[in-house]
């Protein structure tokens, strides 16, 4: 009896069929690891408290002349603003699309549009927005808001619905057999049962739109100038800086776009390492 | 039962007909109202940008899809651009696709549970990487340092027939390749995790099924894995064509932002998104109307890739047997829908 | 095409020759598979202790006993699909026609090739009826269109499935009820000619009149193929099997493990007429389990 392997041909093809599979996975490391590793380099050297705070210089300067100020107060002011347009109506959506529209047409398609507007690419936000808004009330953080809780405002329906949908009814059906309406049980037994995982998903909304240059392309109109009042005036963020500062020549400007990408992808980091600790800490029902 | 106080009793029976409080009714209405504003916003783009596209439409007529782009001389065909949004899309789902599912195989077959989680981790860490970053790096440091490869490469096949003109002369760091190149990147987690979450999804009694044949891993993902979990595949190479199409500032900062036709891969391009960004800001009536009307085709062609992707999804999942998505956040995008094979109802808004 | 003679060799298919200085075609009765003082863990968690059985050459044998006795465990040692299993591993000995089933010189593929096996529920692929039945002799390098057409209705005769399927072969084996989709499961099973089938509970998941099916299946399979059975079902033990194995739970208060033991081996008869454990004829008699 030779229970050996049969045919080393067909162990052969197995044997390179891993081999792909595991060059695949260094070939998916080795990109994120250079990036990383060079804005870290790059962007380590440059940053500084000073640099966090001070204005933004004309390019051509060198590095350590100023800093990228505007665009962190930017960034902050106009997520900010985004999440506080988007997250209330995200949610709102996601409780009609969880606890009302169960599975009627309008339901139907209110989720699968939804579903199709996370594709839409986040230029044609920043166009649509600068339809309907700039061309009528001028650049402002408040347009970049806009088009920001727009790129939002999907994500934010289908995560907060999924978690909606994984709280047990058993749960409901305790509060209506208690005499509870349905307003009342959705805002006091669903969503708080719910809100772990929630946050999380806002959390990583908002990290997607911290990092978002093209919808704020046309709507922000990228200055230098420091803008504190996100509702008029030409604002500024870091993404756009960065933007700004990788197409210039200079030198300077190079290594001041170094440093806020450094912070850009940290304060990304943080707010995805916020989420899954959210997610962990209150995974009563969230998957 | 006499400790209880009047007030928690039951009011009289007539109250059991009383119409619904106000209080509940407008949550509902506000719901709803929530719900729509969906609809309402992805109608207002459409007819917003159209609408300032219109004078680029009238103006060029059947023009539109020509390869005359030319601003200073008031002609604005798009079919440059809708080139390069092509071939700079197909350069990207080439690279990326074979090497996502290898991942999403490597990740669901090969390696133990405990060790895929944190590789689940780091691959979720590449989709955080803002575009923008991309967009840097790909400029500052990729683009210098491929310009010598492609330089010798394109050297090399110089005057062969089919290699020379795809990867002849001329040649440039921010050309049509490298931003593929960057869009493959960027398209790789999404396209992972979705074909990680479906594969997951085959039932390991199907598996051993296969393996109770005396079959090799290989022979057991060829005949069960991916016959169950083509749809859903196929679903996520969709949507990273999808994502790929869009992706404006990475593409913007490496194509190499020349408007030309041509086999040349090598070669700088340009492509819809990314010509919008570089020339919207200075642009003026008719080119501005042009560069609107390229958003318009952009908005239209997303809309087409994505409502195709999430038909083959839910139309392979009726079909019966776990095709379907479950993710759960958190990531960048999500979406899931439970398997009627673990005893959720069926979705179909997937 | 006139009906094939079911008992006819096939080409590359071929039972594994005998090799030199080994008898050929062991008569019925003599034992192809056992067992000495093997234990199986499933990392921390020993779910069978010290068992020690034969199965014997073209017989059926039945693993009974109540849930948790470590019987499919057993069944599953047979053609190494704890392999799958993260964790899992095996201490004591064990053989198939003389051969060590874990040594170094045997490949889990190869075992499997020769040791079939047939689930609790049934799993057919996503396939058409003839692609399913036809997935083993393909991956065995069967390429021949004309050969693998009449595999496959071979199989799916001795698997009484033939004329229920016989004008929808293209048709999704996912499209049969369960115990047309068990019948194909055994037909895909016995596609490759193994040795052995090994059978989880197999009509556990079927209505009586197809368990009633299948079990005529399994006795008339046996006079080519060695079958082993695990089973909840006394009666089907009683209706099929010549010998049985009885396999109970040891519960050791003191530390709070249970772990899987073999009882008692025997005739099937003999089992259940006469058993020589109190445990088994307390199993047999209906007090437990």
């Amino acid at each position: 009896m030779d229970l050996r392997e049969p045919r080393s041909w067909r162990r052969a093809k197995n044997r390179v069929v891993t081999a792909l599979m595991v060059l695949s996975f260094v070939l998916v490391i080795i990109p994120l690891g250079l990036v990383l590793f060079t804005v870290i380099a790059k962007g380590a050297s440059v940053i500084s408290w000073p640099f966090l705070t001070s204005q933004i210089p004309p390019s051509v300067l060198p590095a350590n002349a100023g800093g990228i100020g505007p665009a962190i107060l930017g960034t902050i002011e106009i997520t900010a603003l985004a999440a506080v347009l988007a997250v209330p109506l995200g949610i709102m959506g996601a409780v009609y699309l969880s606890e009302y529209g169960g599975t009627g047409p309008l339901a139907r398609l209110v989720g699968f549009m939804a579903d199709v507007m996370t594709g839409v690419p986040s230029i044609v936000m920043g166009l649509f927005i600068f339809s309907i808004w700039v061309l009528h009330f001028g650049f402002s953080g408040l347009a970049g808001a806009f088009a920001l809780g727009c790129l939002m405002l999907p994500v934010v329906i289908r995560s907060t619905a999924e978690m909606l949908k994984l709280v047990p009814s058993s749960l409901r059906e305790a509060s209506y057999a208690l005499g509870a309406t349905k307003a009342r049980v959705t805002v006091t037994v669903v969503l708080p049962a719910a809100l772990g995982g929630i946050v999380s998903g806002v959390l990583l909304a908002i990290a997607r739109a911290a990092g978002e240059t093209a919808p704020l392309l046309f709507t922000i109109l990228t200055v230098t100038a420091a803008n504190p009042d996100v509702f008029s005036g030409a604002n500024t963020s870091l993404p756009s800086q960065i933007f700004v500062n990788a197409s210039s020549p200079y030198v300077g400007a190079q290594a001041r776009g170094w440093g806020a990408a450094l912070t850009l992808i940290a304060i990304a980091f943080i707010l995805m390492i916020a989420a899954r600790f959210t997610t962990a800490r209150f995974a009563r029902y969230a998957l | 039962m006499t400790s209880v106080g009047r007030e928690h009793q039951a009011g009289p029976a007539s109250t059991l007909t009383a119409r619904r409080p106000l209080g509940d009714r407008s949550f509902q209405v506000l719901a709803l109202a929530a719900g729509l504003a969906v609809l309402v916003i992805l109608l207002l783009i459409a007819v917003s940008t159209t609408q300032q596209a219109s004078s680029w439409f009238s103006a060029e007529g059947t023009n539109v899809l020509s390869s005359n782009w030319n601003p200073s001389a008031n002609q604005f065909g798009a079919l440059a651009f809708i080139y390069g949004t092509a071939i700079t899309a197909v350069i990207a789902l080439v690279l990326a696709v074979p090497v996502s599912l290898g991942v999403a195989l490597l990740l669901t077959q090969v390696v133990p549970y405990r060790w895929a989680r944190p590789v689940v981790y780091v691959i979720d860490l590449l989709a955080v990487v803002p575009s923008v970053v991309w967009g840097l790096w790909g400029i500052l440091v990729f683009a210098p340092w491929i310009q010598n490869i492609y330089g010798s490469v394109g050297s090399g096949v110089q005057g062969l027939p089919v290699l020379g003109s795809l990867f002849g002369p001329p040649t440039s760091g921010a050309s049509f390749f490298t931003a593929g190149i960057i869009l493959a990147f960027m398209i790789t987690p999404i396209v992972t995790s979705l074909s990680r979450e479906v594969i997951a999804t085959v039932p390991s009694i199907d598996r051993e099924g296969a393996y109770a044949l005396g079959a090799t891993r290989l022979e057991m993902i060829r005949g069960v894995v991916l016959p169950h979990s083509q749809g859903g595949v196929v679903g996520a190479v969709l949507l990273g064509l999808g994502r790929a199409i869009g992706e404006t500032i990475a593409a913007a900062l490496v194509i190499g932002s020349s408007a030309t036709i041509t086999s040349h891969l090598l070669a700088p391009g340009y492509n819809m998104p990314a010509v919008i960004a570089n020339e919207f800001g200075e642009a003026t009536g008719v080119f501005r109307s042009a560069l609107m009307g390229l958003g318009v085709l952009l908005f239209l062609f997303t809309i087409i890739v994505n409502v195709l992707a999430r038909t083959v999804v839910a139309r392979t999942a009726r079909r019966g047997r776990g095709t379907l998505w479950h993710r759960s956040p958190p990531s960048g995008r999500r979406w899931t829908c439970a398997s009627p094979a673990r005893g959720g109802a069926p979705r179909t808004a997937l | 095409m006139e009906n094939p003679d079911p008992n006819a060799v096939t080409t590359n298919l071929a039972r594994p020759e005998p090799s030199a200085g080994q008898q050929a075609e062991p008569a019925p009765g003599e034992v192809i598979f056992e067992m000495k003082n093997v234990s199986i863990w499933y990392s921390a968690f020993k779910a069978v202790t010290d068992v020690s059985l034969s199965v014997r050459e073209r017989e059926i044998t039945a693993f009974i006993g109540s849930s948790g006795s470590g019987k499919t465990t057993v069944l599953r040692s047979f053609n190494r699909m704890n392999d799958l299993v993260p964790g899992a591993r095996l201490e004591g000995e064990m053989w198939y026609r003389g051969v060590p089933l874990y040594g170094k010189d045997a490949s889990a593929t190869a075992v499997r090739r020769r040791v079939g096996m047939v689930f609790q529920k049934p799993n057919p692929f996503p396939k058409s009826i003839y692609d399913n039945v036809a997935f083993g002799p393909r991956i065995n390098g069967e390429r021949h269109r004309a050969r693998l057409d009449d595999i496959v209705e071979r199989s799916l005769r001795r698997a009484a499935l033939w004329d229920e399927v016989k004008n929808r072969l293209r048709t999704s084996g996912l499209s049969l009820s369960g115990g047309q989709a068990q019948r194909l499961c055994i037909a895909r099973a016995i596609a490759v000619e193994p040795d052995v089938v090994l059978m989880d509970e197999p009509a556990s998941s079927l209505d009586p009149i197809a368990t009633g099916a299948i079990e005529d299946l399994m006795r008339e399979l046996k006079s080519q193929i060695t079958i082993v059975v695990v089973t909840h079902n006394m009666q089907q033990a009683t209706r099929v099997s010549d010998r049985t194995a009885f396999f109970s739970v040891l519960a050791d208060s003191s530390n709070d493990t249970r772990t899987g033991v073999l009882v008692e081996t025997g005739t099937t008869r003999q089992i259940f007429e006469d058993p020589r454990d109190s445990r088994t004829r307390a199993y047999v008699t209906g007090r437990i389990g």
